[in-house]
């Protein structure tokens, strides 16, 4: 990265509603960094979802439009194709993406949309309380599954990235995280380079971006830092998928 | 000497540049905030590389350094 160590443009001047340690904020620097180096200020589009990062739009000075629950794809979808030189993007949760969006997400995906996608997977459904994800870990304490969740009952954690690799519309699937300092300049090269390939017409692009929501995993900012690095690796791989 | 400025009304009291500071030169202050938290201060501003770790994992964007 340069060495700016001050506040993005792309970043409104306000205090975030966000938990204290909450990946989200880590990830909406990110965003907002990369949009000022690129020089997409006035050209990008944001689709924020529902999930705690609701209301992106005021975070992040550019245009933004909010999408129904999991339609992110779908709104995005229609603005890059009425306005293809605009570099579009989602910014989706676990349960946006994985859950509800599930159908709208493959089918884009499976369009090749020209599309940038930021899939932030936190293990949980932060904004309503705690409860299940499909990406929820095999054991992990959740407001639905209080005794941890178990595959006979609730079915195993979802690879949903590695599911979208499979598919031929797809130009790049990667997954990193937030977790430590090398993690998150590792985060910003890869979202750099998911909005270079819409610039370069590539096609579909989703970044995975596993992220603390120390709140509903019941731990301290850097305890939930730590439990990625130690627990959410092991079945959510880091690296370059496709 | 790199000079850092961390903005006392935006930090949450995370502590994840704390511990991520290879200096270990950055600590809770003892003084509440006006928001009511004890934000992250700098503890030996000479001791400061400018690496930007603390920056890199701030979730409120509120350190920025100089030099
Ligand atoms: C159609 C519809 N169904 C359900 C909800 C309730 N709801 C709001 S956010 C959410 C899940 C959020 O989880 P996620 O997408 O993982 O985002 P996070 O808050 O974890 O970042 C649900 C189920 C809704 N707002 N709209
Ligand atoms: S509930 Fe979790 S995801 Fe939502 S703001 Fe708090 S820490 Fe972040
Ligand atoms: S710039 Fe580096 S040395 Fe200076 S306070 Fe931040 S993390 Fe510590
Ligand atoms: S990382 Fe940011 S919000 Fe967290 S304690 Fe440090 S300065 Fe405050
Ligand atoms: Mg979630």
């Amino acid at each position: 990265m340069g060495k700016n160590y001050s506040r993005p443009q792309a970043l409104t001047d306000v205090v975030t509603h966000y938990c204290p340690g909450c990946g989200h904020g880590i990830l909406h620097r990110l965003v907002a960094e990369i949009i000022d180096e690129l020089g997409i200020r006035g050209s990008a589009i944001a689709v924020a979802p529902v999930g705690c990062a609701v209301v992106a739009y005021d975070y992040w000075d550019i245009d933004c439009a909010e999408a129904a629950h999991g339609r992110a794809l779908a709104v995005a979808t229609g603005l890059k194709r009425v306005q293809p030189d605009k570099i579009v993007f989602t910014y989706q949760g676990d349960g946006d993406l994985a859950a509800i969006g599930t159908a709208e997400t493959i089918h884009a995906a499976n369009r090749g949309e020209n599309l940038t996608v930021i899939f932030v997977n936190n293990a949980v459904y932060g904004m309503t309380g705690g409860q299940m994800a499909p990406t929820t870990l095999l054991s992990q304490k959740t407001a639905t599954t209080p005794r941890g969740r178990q595959a006979a009952t609730e079915g195993y954690p979802l690879k949903i990235s590695e599911m979208l690799a499979l598919l031929n519309g797809v130009v790049s699937v990667e997954r990193t995280a937030v977790s430590s300092p090398k993690e998150v300049l590792n985060t910003r090269r890869a979202i750099k380079d998911a909005f270079m390939n819409q610039m370069e017409r590539k096609g579909f692009s989703i970044v995975e971006v596993l992220s603390m929501c120390p709140t509903y995993w019941d731990k301290s900012p850097v305890d939930a830092a730590r439990w990625i690095s130690e627990e959410m690796v092991k079945y959510f791989p880091l690296g370059k998928i496709k | 000497m790199a000079k850092v400025k961390i903005n006392r009304q935006r930090c949450k009291s995370c502590q994840l540049c704390i511990v991520w500071c290879p200096r270990k030169n950055l600590k809770l202050d003892e003084t509440l905030s006006e928001t009511g938290v004890f934000p992250a201060v700098v503890i030996d501003p000479a001791n400061c590389t400018g690496c930007g770790m603390c920056f890199v994992m701030c979730p409120d964007a509120c350190i920025e350094i100089e030099g």
